[in-house]
């Protein structure tokens, strides 16, 4: 099997993964969880039995390391201050909605940030939560519908 | 396309690439990073090491192909190749040691890319002493093969490590350049630069 040279991924998907994981946890965080993604993904490429769908797969590892970041901080900090995944990165004007998507329940923030911070199609969304594609629209269409409420 | 779809994708942009870098560095460090490259500058244009833990595995012009080179070691050494400028320290004080006029002993090199006829042919062009030249023809007796001078021309054309690997000396009977992987013009820079600092 030839799978294309590590650094390919990299370039092609690091910014998404990023953007995602700044969904998920907060760029403070995001910074800790993307380098945490890449490591786990090199560690696990060599013996990569598929070159289907490398970006799902990227995609649930740092998934898979967002969740741990969020239960490891819920466990080492048991105070109701959330992660810092209600403060935006410097680079994003729009606070007023980071903070709201911040806030949606997680399976509803989990499937937002990944089909439009991730730009995955349907089918990546689900795979990467384990959940069915409908599923995954519901949870997109119902965070976007609860945004929307907020807005007008 | 709803507009609060559209915010959103707006939302968090740039920011990685610092991430990325340590990701790099780490990669590195622990063993992950099979192969590691990066450009170095020099005087003969942009170069790019390719190195892994045994040392350099590659050096590539700017005019080659980087592309197709980075698939084709990944398929033979390791899909596991990261972007990674702490790894080539030491390619890059060899080559500016070199361009400076003070050619260090031979690096740590990697032989992962190099047939063993192209090994022997290899040996023998470092062994040509520096501001001096020598035929297809020698170098194929040098290699143990007489008769295998085309063979020893391909073999010096796909020279995987040029420069620190110097096929550069080898020259047609007639004393022309003949032929250079990264062209005619580095070729003579290179037997230039090796004449005048080996005086």
């Amino acid at each position: 099997m030839n799978l294309p040279p590590f650094q390919t991924l990299v370039d092609e998907h690091a910014r998404s993964l990023y953007r995602f994981l700044c969904g998920m946890v907060g760029p403070v965080a995001a910074d800790d969880c993307l380098q945490e993604t890449l490591l786990a993904a090199l560690r696990a490429y060599n013996g990569l039995s598929h070159d289907g769908n490398l970006r799902g797969w990227l995609f649930t590892i740092a998934h898979r390391k967002g969740i741990d970041h969020v239960r490891r901080y819920a466990k080492e900090i048991p105070s109701p201050s959330p992660p810092d995944r209600a403060s935006p990165p410097q680079t994003v004007r729009d606070t007023d909605l980071w903070n709201r998507v911040a806030r949606l329940p997680p399976k509803q923030r989990t499937a937002v940030t990944l089909r439009y911070l991730g730009d995955l199609p349907y089918a990546d969304v689900a795979s990467v939560m384990s959940i069915s594609e409908p599923a995954a629209r519901q949870n997109v269409r119902a965070g976007l519908a609860s945004l929307r409420k907020d807005f007008i | 396309m709803s507009k609060v779809a559209d915010r959103i994708r707006n939302l968090p942009s740039g920011g990685h690439t610092a991430a990325v870098d340590r990701f790099a560095r780490r990669a590195v460090e622990r063993g992950s990073a099979r192969v590691a490259f990066s450009a170095v500058e020099s005087p003969i244009g942009d170069l790019t090491a390719l190195v892994t833990p045994r040392g350099l595995l590659a050096l590539a012009f700017e005019t080659d192909d980087l592309d197709r080179i980075m698939e084709s070691v990944a398929t033979k050494v390791s899909p596991c190749i990261v972007r990674a400028p702490s790894a080539i320290g030491q390619v890059r004080s060899w080559l500016d040691s070199y361009f400076d006029g003070r050619p260090p002993p031979m690096p740590g090199l990697d032989h992962s890319l190099i047939t063993p006829f192209q090994e022997r042919v290899l040996a023998a062009t470092a062994a040509i002493p520096l501001g001096e030249v020598r035929t297809y023809g020698q170098v194929a007796s040098l290699a143990g093969n007489p008769k295998a001078a085309r063979a020893t021309g391909r073999a010096l054309g796909a020279n995987p490590i040029p420069v620190v690997l110097p096929c550069h000396r080898v020259v047609a009977s007639d004393g022309r350049l003949h032929g250079y992987a990264g062209g005619l013009d580095r070729k003579r820079l290179l037997l230039d630069h090796e004449r005048a600092i080996s005086v």
